[in-house]
């Protein structure tokens, strides 16, 4: 048994698999360690608070990458998605829903575009991105609008013993993981970013597949917008700008690559959860929050680094 | 096969070209119900053209198809093919690296769905990799990717032979046993018979000849696109095979190179190399004025070979050193070959930019010239050097690329099988250039797969998994010791014995 699991530890796979959730436990003992307040359940539903909208984004990125694509509109479109949200939520739910299913419905045309004309998916979503944008701007020029009390009410939800944002994480992680990790269709939808010509061959529709995968992420970024406007209960339509590299950043960070179909939902939102802690990091190190960004990209640099050093083991 | 005997596929008159090249010259071939028939030829000779028509990845330009008897139309794909029973393992795998064994018989199959639907893939591969390859030792939840290539092959040929709602009835084998050992590429053929003697069929290439001979039940000899030979495989043996498989080159060619023929090594050395995985003494040598050729059958080590010498101008390696400037004429035009949105005159002079440098300026006047010159040296066919290289014929691209490194003051010319889809015409005006080139004392190192194209050669090196196996001069060169060298035999003996 001893000796199964010394093999298991060794071998570099394991290794790859474990970077994630240890690069987030020692940003946590870090945390604690200046600040043993943060240990609490106060603490960190205060420190995770933002962890659910940026999970669910980068969910949706995830989504978008395991066929091989990239997409830079996901902070815009979470950010109209908000804004849509916030302005008739309350007071129209149903046509506030009917617009949502639009904006998912474009979603997955945008993959059907893609995957017909053979286009760059960077260049259809960047392009996107000021669409969105700009219906953001024009709906919502200055920030406001009326938030619903029960998205409110769920948002700041206490629940006994584990505090709301790790319970709606762990949820995330677990749809996601049984959407595309276990489920039978996931292997289909996986293998059309391994190999896609593989999977077209055994009698698989690339156009669905891509439709699929673009309706999914369409909508983890409207759950993203509709948790971000409970929290902040006032949206704009430059709120989540900086999603689009966050999201990226976490599916990276949490294991997955660009190309290949190598994705890992859990990981993705471990990834998620590490670069939304590093603001209260700098916070306790008392360091101005101007410097999150730098700080998120060099834990970046140094898990990218950690992770070729595996592979160069693995290659070996 | 009697002509009466039942046939699972039948395919009449088939005709495919890729522009100039003909593929296909209407080729007709049968496999019979409980029948193991493999197909052989050199590279170029179609087989795969053929193969890929049969399996539906390849739309032919005419012919007909016949599965079971009934004939299909143009809709036939790889789905219908697959639906009619018929499965293909392609030489380049089809499997997707990022899923495991497991999910990977999953993408095969839609019947695999549902509860459970993880230990069902796993059970059917799992038995199905245990009847064909017993010790196996594949875990059906490992990552495709992590395996080593072999097992993948294992792998892609256990799923090939799975079935679950549709029916198993021809199995498609192409160079099946090029990644496995060999005791596994036993196994495989053990079973292909136990197949075939249960009804089922099979179509098998390979370049392992004895494989062929000893396993199938008849053999159809493929050569420039054409079926030059088919007959029962008891009718064969090694030595009319590689005659069957091989076109003797022109008494006159031959004898117009014997006139012109050099005392080797009367010129210094410049370029000495050792492929990466040579474990003996074999290394390769070529002196001024040269034209070497490099031999064997694809991806036998050529390029890599190539690009060893390549590297070795810009670092010192103990393994290739050569003596002067060198250039590399890509065979894969597309992709390491042109620059797309550039003019004519800007590909055809990059290579010779440091040249056309006035001060820290390209001067505009020198590239024009040197590309004008170049256009009326070796005839390429445009109105004007400015417009777009696109706008030309695949052969005046290729010439292009030709321009590029001989109007450079490269000394060494390295070409990575550079003919590769270009017309008739074109290649006979690039042999006199090559030829003219080497008098004035620039050195060739022509890798290429057309076996005709050696005999421009003063000297060659046959190339077989990644070494040097047979250095050839010119006046030992016949066709039939590169195919001999070519095609190992299972037992590791150097093909024929003489």
């Amino acid at each position: 048994m001893i000796a199964v699991m010394t093999a298991n530890l060794s071998d570099p796979r394991w290794l790859r698999r474990l970077l994630p959730a240890a690069s987030l436990a020692i940003v946590l003992i870090a945390i604690f360690a200046i600040n043993q307040r943060a240990a609490s359940y106060f603490g960190l539903s205060l420190m995770l608070q933002y962890a659910v909208p940026i999970a669910l984004a980068t969910i949706a990125q995830m989504f978008i990458l395991t066929v091989n694509d990239l997409d830079l509109s996901i902070g815009a479109f979470v950010g109209l998605a908000a804004c849509i949200a916030g302005t008739w939520l309350a007071t129209e739910p149903a046509f506030c829903i009917l617009l949502l299913v639009l904006c998912i419905a474009a979603y997955a045309a945008i993959g059907a575009l893609i995957q017909l004309r053979n286009l760059p998916s960077i260049v259809v979503t960047l392009g996107m991105s000021f669409v969105w944008l700009g219906l953001a701007v024009i709906l919502m020029p200055t920030p406001g609008g009326i938030v619903p009390d029960w998205l409110k009410a769920l948002m700041s939800w206490k629940p006994p013993l584990i505090p709301f944002p790790i319970l709606a994480t762990l949820i995330i992680a677990l749809v996601a993981h049984l959407l595309l990790m276990e489920s039978s269709i996931g292997a289909v939808l996986r293998g059309a970013g391994g190999n896609p010509r593989a999977v077209d061959q055994a009698g698989w529709s690339l156009l669905k597949i891509r439709m699929s995968m673009y309706a999914l992420a369409g909508f983890f970024s409207v759950l993203s917008g509709l948790a971000l406007v409970g929290l902040t209960t006032s949206p704009d339509a430059h709120i989540a700008d900086r999603y689009t590299l966050l999201s990226i950043a976490g599916v990276i960070l949490g294991g997955g690559e660009f190309v290949g179909g190598r994705v890992s939902p859990v990981g993705a939102v471990i990834g998620a959860v590490t670069l939304t802690l590093t603001g209260s990091f700098l916070i306790f190190m008392r360091i101005s929050p101007d410097w999150q960004i730098g700080a998120q990209g060099g834990i970046l640099i140094a898990v990218l680094a950690l992770r070729a050093l595996i592979k160069l083991k693995e290659a070996r | 096969m009697l002509e009466t005997a039942p046939r699972i596929v039948s395919l009449t008159g088939m005709m495919k070209s890729f522009g100039a090249v003909q593929a296909l010259a209407e080729v007709d071939l049968a496999v019979g119900i409980g029948e193991c028939l493999g197909l052989v030829g050199h590279n170029g000779a179609g087989k795969s053209t053929l193969i890929n028509a049969l399996a539906g990845t390849l739309r032919p330009d005419g012919g007909e198809i016949l599965v079971n008897g009934a004939a299909q139309n143009t809709d036939y794909n790889v789905r219908r093919a697959h639906g009619l029973g018929i499965r293909c393992v392609f030489q380049e795998l089809s499997l997707c690296p990022n899923l495991s064994v497991a999910e990977n018989t999953r993408v095969f199959h839609k019947r695999l769905r549902g509860l459970g639907w993880r230990r069902r893939a796993a059970d059917l591969i799992q038995r199905k990799l245990d009847e064909i390859f017993p010790g196996h030792g594949i875990s059906p939840h490992a990552i495709v990717g992590d395996l080593p290539i072999g097992q993948r092959q294992m792998v892609e040929i256990a799923r090939a032979f799975t079935v679950t709602d549709d029916p198993l009835r021809l199995v498609i084998l192409d160079e099946p046993t090029s990644s496995l050992d060999a005791v596994a590429g036993k196994q495989l053929l053990t079973f292909v018979r136990k197949i075939v003697a249960e009804g089922g069929s099979c179509l098998l290439t390979s370049h392992l000849l004895g494989d062929v001979l000893d396993y199938c039940d008849r053999i159809v000899v493929m050569k420039d696109g054409s079926v030059v030979a088919a007959r029962p495989a008891a009718e064969f043996d090694r030595a009319s095979l590689v005659a069957a498989m091989g076109n003797v080159v022109s008494e006159a060619r031959i004898a117009a190179h014997e006139r012109t023929v050099r005392q080797r090594g009367a010129t210094p050395v410049v370029v000495r190399a050792k492929p990466a995985s040579q474990t003996d003494q074999g290394e390769l040598i070529a002196h001024k004025g040269e034209i070497i050729g490099l031999a064997g059958l694809a991806g036998h080590g050529q390029t890599r070979l190539l690009l060893r010498i390549y590297e070795a101008a810009s670092r010192k390696s103990a393994d290739a050193s050569i003596t002067g400037p060198v250039a590399l004429i890509a065979g894969d035009r597309q992709n390491d070959g042109v620059f797309q949105l550039w003019s004519i005159a800007r590909n055809l002079t990059i290579r010779s930019i440091r040249a056309l440098l006035k001060s820290l300026l390209i001067n505009n006047h020198a590239e024009t010239d040197l590309a004008a010159r170049w256009r009326e040296r070796i005839k390429i066919k445009t109105p004007s050097v400015d417009n777009n290289i696109l706008s030309l014929s695949g052969g005046n691209q290729q010439k292009v690329l030709f321009a590029r490194a001989l109007g450079s003051d490269a000394q060494i010319v390295l070409m990575d099988d550079p003919m590769r889809g270009v017309d008739v015409g074109t290649k006979l005006e690039v042999y006199d250039l090559i030829r003219a080139e080497a008098e004035s004392g620039r050195t060739f190192v022509w890798y290429t797969t057309e076996i005709e194209e050696l005999a421009h050669c003063d000297h060659v090196y046959v190339m077989r998994d990644g070494r040097i196996i047979a250095d050839l001069a010119r006046a030992a060169l016949t066709e039939e010791k590169i195919l001999q060298a070519s095609f190992q035999d299972k037992t590791g003996r150097e093909g024929l014995a003489a």
